[in-house]
């Protein structure tokens, strides 16, 4: 048994809350610089040569990149040799808190879906646990815009839609999406399942790095295809004509009934802010 | 690619001559309100009341910024989608409003009213925060405090970079820029 101080985990979830606003990802911002340049449409090649800007002026001006500093959205993964001297949750939490205060970060959480009073603080993160092998604790960490969150959709489809009814959805969602969800997009699909699972690996495929190849070569195909047929569309960044509509497609497949064929689309925007630690 | 410069007020001839896709720098002062500030708009004027904003010749910018950080004249301040806004929009235009900052599709009735109202759409760049924070010289907060990131707000802008996306005469570059790249890759 390993004896776990949950004040780690609080830091680790307030170090990635305020970073992940600030500074984004190298593999983003890689993927967002190769398709800047070799994005062919004028107002296209402006726009990205903005949200790059974007990046630089939040980094070196200490501003948030974005001013929806989003919803957070938390996965634990504990090792079962683990055992935590008090609530990992309200760690969690305090964590989550204590960033929004000092970061200077948006608070744009309701307590209550229809009466809506904001909680003032950003909390609750949303929070989903894993048991796994081991005695360490993975922490990641997601701060989720909502622009591209309403932009998401799910469907039961049936089994015999097959590959090309769940392309015709992923296009469907993007296409409705459009300009809303802020383009250059990350789209995640959930395949399979139930309905709320397909929900959570939709969004847990956000999470894959940019230009990671799906280790399942049917996927990996898939994410291609499915990739250039988005970007043939034409919305490009934020919506103002161009190639580059999404930076990925990331795939995530799941067992399911021999009656259903869930398939969920979780849109990110170009704000693709996470980020994970190993505790 | 030109660029225009152009400041507020925005009378109805300078709208007049703005077109869609045109790229375009801003100054002057505009106001900032969302979502919950539309609604005590609404009741206000369901009251007879007057608003805290003067709406003629003005832009209303679609705006919840990030907490002032000390030393900055304001948060991240990118546009939020302009779409939530979509039901309040004519009744604004029909009081005067010149047009809309935001992000993202607005409906046939906000179109049909803009050009009714010789009224503009421009689009701020979605999660462009800090560029946009950087053009915004003078920020006060001028009714709703409480709201919060949705209190109603006055800016003085420098050389805000945005783009027409609807223009007065109703033409939608959410249609023709995609349409226009779309047509270049099957010639």
């Amino acid at each position: 048994m390993r004896e776990f101080d949950v004040a780690l985990l609080s830091e680790a979830v307030y170090d990635m809350a305020l970073h992940c606003c600030y500074i984004l990802p190298d593999d983003f911002k890689a993927a967002l610089r190769a398709a800047r340049d070799a994005e062919d449409s004028e107002q296209g090649r402006h726009t990205l040569d903005i949200i790059l800007t974007n990046l630089e002026l939040s980094e070196q001006m200490q501003y948030p990149a974005c001013q929806d500093t989003g919803m957070c959205v938390v996965w634990l993964e504990v090792g079962r040799e683990v055992h935590f001297n008090a609530d990992p949750y309200g760690a969690v939490q305090d964590g989550v808190r204590r960033a929004y205060k000092d970061g200077y970060l948006r608070k744009s959480v309701v307590g209550d879906p229809l009466r809506r009073t904001n909680t003032g603080d950003n909390t609750p993160a949303m929070v989903t646990t894993r048991i796994v092998a081991g005695d360490r604790v993975k922490a990641v960490y997601a701060a989720k815009g909502f622009g591209s969150e309403n932009a998401s959709q799910l469907k039961m489809l049936r089994p015999a839609d097959g590959v090309d009814g769940v392309m015709s959805f992923v296009l469907k969602t993007v296409s409705e999406a459009g300009p809303n969800a802020c383009p250059p997009l990350v789209v995640g699909v959930g395949i399979g399942g139930t309905f709320d699972h397909a929900a959570r690996v939709a969004k847990e495929a956000l999470m894959r790095p940019i230009g990671s190849i799906h280790p399942d070569p049917f996927y990996a195909d898939l994410e291609a295809k499915w990739l250039d047929q988005i970007n043939a569309l034409g919305y490009g960044p934020q919506g103002y004509g161009g190639r580059t509509t999404a930076l990925a497609v990331h795939i995530a497949a799941l067992p399911t009934h021999i009656a259903g064929l869930p398939v969920a689309v979780n849109i990110n925007c170009h704000m693709t802010r996470h980020e994970e630690r190993v505790l | 690619m030109s660029v225009l410069e152009i400041s507020t007020p925005l009378t109805a001839a300078l709208r007049r001559g703005l077109k869609a896709g045109q790229q375009v720098l801003l100054s002057g002062v505009i106001y900032a309100a969302r979502d919950a500030a539309h609604l005590r708009f609404m009741a206000a004027l369901e009251k007879g009341e007057a608003l805290p904003i003067p709406l003629k010749d003005n832009l209303l910018y679609y705006v919840g910024p990030t907490p002032t950080r000390p030393g900055h004249v304001i948060g991240a301040a990118g546009p939020t989608t302009a779409s939530r806004m979509d039901r309040f929009t004519p009744v604004l235009l029909e009081l005067g409003l010149a047009g809309t900052i935001g992000k993202g599709f607005r409906s046939q009735t906000v179109i049909d009213a803009m050009v009714r109202h010789e009224a503009v759409y421009f689009g701020a760049i979605g999660g462009a925060g800090a560029v946009l924070a950087e053009s915004i010289k003078k920020h006060d907060i001028i009714a709703y405090d409480d709201l919060g990131a949705e209190a109603v707000r006055r800016f003085e802008v420098e050389r805000m970079p945005l783009i027409v996306l609807i223009d007065s005469q109703g033409n939608n570059w959410y249609e023709t820029g995609p349409a226009a790249w779309r047509s270049r890759k099957e010639r």
